[in-house]
């Protein structure tokens, strides 16, 4: 297994008893999400058993399932939470938390900003794909304003939350942003965020045709992946742009990257600091 | 760094896989890939492929493969895959991947 690469080594991680091709519709960047957190946990060099990914409901929920590692698949906005428990009982696990933005930062959102507050040291990618797409395409917290939605129809009114920043401010170690159209780096953020002590974030941004490109003016597929391609630049590039142009653009790259032990470390030290230990 | 040559790489594509969204025939630097009339991916000039590993890497439904021509073998669930496949290949087009997946219904573990 040590010499394979690409789709070879993505197919030995697949459970391929599962129904496949997977549920995602065409053109969704859940796949190719899922593709690079196998490369990174290949790269890495882990096994499957000292990785365990959790999900939460949603589309993205649905990706626990077709690999082939340890997985739970929780209850809606909840997954940080099962994982802080994974994460506490077994501090050697690699825990992964894969959620959607409404997962996330709507109905989870209380979990993430604590978990980001503890420093608890899981690995959190979040899917943003600016919808729900699961339930009809109603409007989520990301959703920026001014776009159309099932709820929405006359146009987003409210502001969108901004991951980085949120995890940024709730003190997280880790906090980058990727695309599904860089993939390389992607993979990069993730060996990354799954390496470091702490408590990681990866905001993804991958396109959702079906349920929120059909609404805005996204012909097909590729026109998202098109403008993910021209308006996702770089942060060193970002910051040099003048004010009105960075309106038009998102950065992306790693924003916040510190050392500090996570809350599981701290807790044992703890423990084994007291009479008798654990 | 490997040098990319033109020719030196087989191209595989897992029809029952594919989804036809598209990516692949849009983005690759040497079109390689077409969309045929059914929507799914085809190669058409494997000649041309360059090894940049674009599809691979971009291809949301794993169906895309690109070994080095030498290199004969396929793996085994890689090659059950392509197998499956074949077989269905085989059976009146008219039922389709869509039709005979739902009379086949869903396998539960």
């Amino acid at each position: 297994m040590v010499d394979m690469k690409g789709t070879q080594l993505i197919h030995e991680y697949l459970r391929h008893n599962k129904k496949f091709p997977h549920v995602f519709c065409a053109g969704c960047g859940h796949g190719i999400v899922l593709g690079s957190l196998i490369r990174s946990i290949h790269g890495l060099g882990l096994s499957k058993d000292e990785v365990c990914v959790v999900a939460g409901i949603g589309c993205s929920g649905r990706l626990a399932a077709y690999v082939d590692f340890n997985t739970v698949h929780t209850t809606h906005g909840r997954a940080l939470t099962f994982a802080t428990g994974i994460k506490m009982a077994k501090p050697g696990m690699h825990v992964i938390v894969v959620m959607g933005d409404g997962d996330s930062m709507a109905i989870g959102g209380n979990h993430l900003i604590h978990a980001a507050r503890r420093n608890i040291g899981v690995t959190a990618l979040i899917l943003n794909n600016n919808i729900y797409g699961m339930t009809g395409g109603q409007c989520s917290p990301t959703t920026p304003s001014g776009s159309f939605s099932m709820t929405t129809p006359m146009g987003q009114m409210e502001q969108s939350f901004d991951c980085v920043e949120l995890c940024s401010a709730a003190k997280a170690n880790y906090v980058a942003r990727g695309t599904v159209f860089h993939v390389k780096k992607l993979d990069k953020m993730i060996m990354d965020g799954i390496s470091n002590p702490g408590f990681g974030v990866v905001e993804i941004l991958t396109p959702c045709h079906t349920q929120y490109g059909r609404k805005n003016k996204y012909k097909t597929p590729v026109d998202m992946y098109k403008t993910l391609k021209k308006d996702v630049i770089d942060i060193d590039r970002y910051n040099k742009l003048s004010e009105a142009d960075k309106a038009k653009k998102v950065p992306s790259g790693v924003f916040v990257q510190k050392d500090e032990p996570g809350l599981e470390e701290k807790f044992y030290e703890m423990a084994a600091n007291c009479q008798g230990g654990l | 760094m490997s040098v990319k040559r033109k020719g030196n790489s087989t191209v595989t594509i897992f029809p029952d896989w594919c989804k036809g969204c598209g990516i692949c025939a849009a983005f690759c630097p040497a079109k390689v890939m077409e969309l045929n009339d059914q929507g799914k991916a085809v190669v058409i000039r494997e000649d041309e492929c360059i090894n940049c590993g674009f599809c691979e890497l971009h291809c949301p439904d794993f169906a895309i493969m690109v070994r080095p021509k030498v290199d004969d073998e396929i793996p085994a669930v890689c090659r059950a895959v392509l197998e499956k496949a074949a077989r269905k290949t085989d059976r009146p087009a008219a039922s389709g991947g869509a039709a005979e997946k739902a009379g086949s219904g869903k396998k539960k573990e």
